[in-house]
């Protein structure tokens, strides 16, 4: 008798707990994977492809699936790969040898006299940042440029080309003074 | 005179020696009109305005060159009469040495001035017509940060203000342009001053004043008994540096501290630096903008220490040979004090409306004499902000920008106290500005980042829906042929003959007329020979 109340009462106890939990995954469901989200907010949005994924969100979903290295963002440099590491938890992974700079802010320049109107760079752009239409001169909104440079390749004629993005009175930043000098120990 | 106003003390300071005395001896004299005078576009906190004159143009004296286009921005103004020789990126006194938009004009020796219209009576001005003058007037805060003062004089009508407070305690060793202001303009700058202070409707105001400048008490006390106005009232304050900060002021006056990340007007204060008070003056009573001010050209660096009043735009270098030249000795040129200005690459640079003082030392720059950190605490001792320095150095050195910032990085007041005891002398400032940078441009990157990401994601979903379209269009086509087919098929069943396509009929008509045509014109033919 006593086996029985006791097959009877977990029974119900599961049932009940199973209603619960039942109910909260459908009340409490979640819509994609934050984590994913979070990794995406720290990347530079470039889209540039340089991690060899097709842009910046891709790249986010393999690190989330752990199938990609912290490292391999060229336009965000230390920072984003510090960043990385502090979200996810993991070791800080050096950066390639190329790439361990701090990375030099670019944008392109459309040389206007020797664009043909063909559309391809605009066809590559993944900011929409070229303006232009067949047959008509192309050129760039600066200030929407990424510097992801996958404007170049298509281009038939070569009049893409990358400037480096001066700084000005808003955007200049005081260096690091030089370390003070220690005295190595005897 | 009794002083009713019980003063306290901020944390920290440092007793500096003056060294005013050596550029107070002359009164102010009027600096000569260059030939050249090159005007940066942007001089003040805010956004750069819009130019509103071309290369060639002649202007007139008090013309405005831009026109501000947003409500944190401030015009500047032709300082003398002259042609606009060329507008274009020309250095400019920043610690950056970087060169910034600037109009030059070929100055033609008439200083002719533009129409004005000046007021007898203030009163007679309604609150939002006085600020709209101040904002025409292109007048900054001219203590040194440059803030648009239009803007601090309209802190809104959920802020009322109860203290003015018109910071003339010029606290930074050497500088003494706000003394000899005081001095020798004193009823003007009253009248300022209480321009503001009725476009504030504040209660109380409180002209500050440190203890080492005896003449300028004596000459706004009695500037002040002639105008028997009760509510001002000018407050003795210890020389203590940096007693002229903003938080600093308020502290010894009130003893209540800004909040981090506060402005005074939430308390409701509100702050303006003698030299702002007296282009308010300007502007209203005689309907001048800010075209010159007062600066210090002082320094064992300097033959003639004197102040000058200078025209906005005058080359450094001009200053200079008018205060009978450089030291044999000289190291540097700095803009500002020995405490916070900085170091010139050049003295081929224009004075801007934030230039108090050009100070020329006969010392060079202390080139890498840092030493390790001794964790002595002498600047936590000194800093005047209760700041913990020592740790904002090793965060900021470690490049650790979000400990930096829980150690309120943003509080700092750059004024350099914890430099000038540190005994290893690091420089302590320089890694604050340096974190301060970062962080504004980490923000910066995320704030285009976050655009880029808008706009890409707005292209993917374009690109999607156009591919649902066009995916859409083939559908209906291949429905349409389909349909078609289909009732062909149908008519041959019943026997009916299938309608020729449109198309073919079209065709099939069009060849019958032209045949009916080559007959006729045979038979034309036939019939006329």
């Amino acid at each position: 008798m006593t086996v029985i109340t006791a097959i009877i009462t977990l029974a119900v106890v599961a049932a009940l707990f199973g209603i619960l939990l039942g109910y909260a995954s459908i009340r409490f469901h979640v819509d994609g994977d934050p984590i994913v989200d979070k990794i995406d907010a720290l990347l530079p949005q470039t889209q540039c492809g340089q991690c060899s994924y097709a842009g910046c969100k891709p790249y986010a979903e393999a690190i989330a699936a752990g199938e990609a290295e912290i490292n391999r963002c060229p336009p965000g440099g230390e920072a984003t790969m510090l960043a990385l590491a502090e979200l996810l938890g993991v070791e800080p992974v050096p950066l390639d040898e190329e790439h361990a700079d701090e990375p030099v802010k670019t944008v392109v320049h459309i040389d206007e006299q020797t664009c043909i109107g063909c559309t391809l760079c605009i066809q590559a752009c993944p900011v929409d940042a070229i303006l232009g239409a067949a047959k008509q001169m192309h050129t760039i909104i600066e200030d929407e440029c990424t510097g992801c440079n996958l404007c170049i390749p298509p281009c038939p004629v070569d009049c893409i080309h990358i400037k480096e993005v001066e700084p000005s009175l808003d955007t200049w930043r005081w260096p690091l003074p030089k370390q003070p000098f220690v005295a190595p120990k005897a | 005179m009794t002083q009713h106003t019980h003063l306290h003390h901020f944390h920290g300071g440092l007793k500096l020696p003056h060294h005013k005395q050596m550029s107070t001896g002359e009164p102010v004299a009027q600096a000569t009109l260059p030939a050249q005078l090159t005007i940066p576009l942007q001089q003040h906190i805010g956004e750069t305005g819009k130019p509103l004159v071309k290369v060639g143009d002649r202007v007139l004296k008090g013309q405005p060159l831009t026109q501000p286009n947003s409500y944190i921005s401030a015009p500047v103004h032709a300082p003398s009469s002259g042609i606009v020789s060329d507008i274009g990126r020309y250095p400019v006194p920043h610690p950056s040495g970087l060169s910034s938009q600037c109009v030059v004009i070929d100055t033609d020796g008439k200083d002719e001035w533009i129409s004005r219209n000046p007021v007898d009576d203030y009163h007679q001005l309604s609150i939002e017509d006085i600020r709209h003058r101040v904002r025409q007037a292109g007048i900054v805060g001219l203590g040194g940060a440059a803030f648009p003062t239009a803007v601090k004089m309209n802190p809104g009508p959920d802020k009322p203000i109860d203290t003015l407070i018109i910071n003339a305690a010029e606290c930074e060793p050497y500088i003494s342009c706000d003394d000899m202001l005081m001095r020798e303009y004193s009823r003007e700058l009253l009248q300022g001053i209480e321009i503001i202070h009725y476009t504030l409707k504040a209660e109380r105001c409180l002209i500050a004043i440190e203890d080492n400048k005896p003449e300028a008490i004596s000459a706004m006390e009695s500037a002040l008994k002639q105008t028997k106005n009760k509510q001002i009232e000018v407050v003795i304050i210890p020389a203590i540096y940096p007693t002229g900060g903003e938080k600093q002021l308020i502290k010894i006056l009130t003893g209540q501290e800004v909040p981090s990340n506060g402005l005074p007007s939430d308390m409701g204060i509100v702050m303006q630096n003698v030299g702002t008070a007296l282009a308010v003056y300007k502007a209203i009573m005689l309907d001048e903008p800010l075209i010159s001010r007062i600066v210090t050209i002082t320094g064992e660096g300097v033959q003639r220490p004197r102040n000058l009043e200078v025209l906005i735009g005058t080359p450094m270098s001009e200053l200079v040979a008018q205060c009978g030249g450089y030291h044999p000795q000289v190291q540097q040129l700095i803009m500002g004090g020995p405490m916070m200005g900085f170091a010139m690459p050049n003295d081929n640079l224009p004075v801007i409306k934030a230039c108090n003082c050009l100070l020329l030392e006969n010392k060079a720059p202390a080139e890498n004499s840092a030493m390790p950190c001794i964790r002595c605490g002498e600047c936590t001792r000194v800093c005047p902000a209760s700041l913990l320095p020592q740790q904002l150095y090793w965060y900021a050195s470690a490049k650790n920008f979000d400990l930096v910032q829980d150690y309120h990085l943003f509080d700092c007041i750059e004024c350099g106290c914890c430099a000038y005891v540190c005994p290893s002398h690091i420089p302590l400032v320089q890694y604050y500005r340096f974190a301060k940078t970062e962080i504004w441009n980490q923000e910066r990157e995320k704030q285009k980042s976050d655009h880029a990401r808008i706009r890409h994601d707005f292209r993917q979903a374009r690109l999607e829906r156009e591919k649902r379209e066009r995916e859409e269009r083939l559908r209906k086509k291949k429905e349409m042929l389909a349909k078609k087919k289909q009732q062909e098929a149908e008519k041959a069943a019943t026997g009916e003959k299938p309608e020729d396509d449109p198309k073919k009929a079209a065709i099939a008509a069009a060849m019958q007329r032209v045949k009916d045509k080559k007959a006729q014109t045979a038979q034309a033919n036939k019939d006329n020979s």
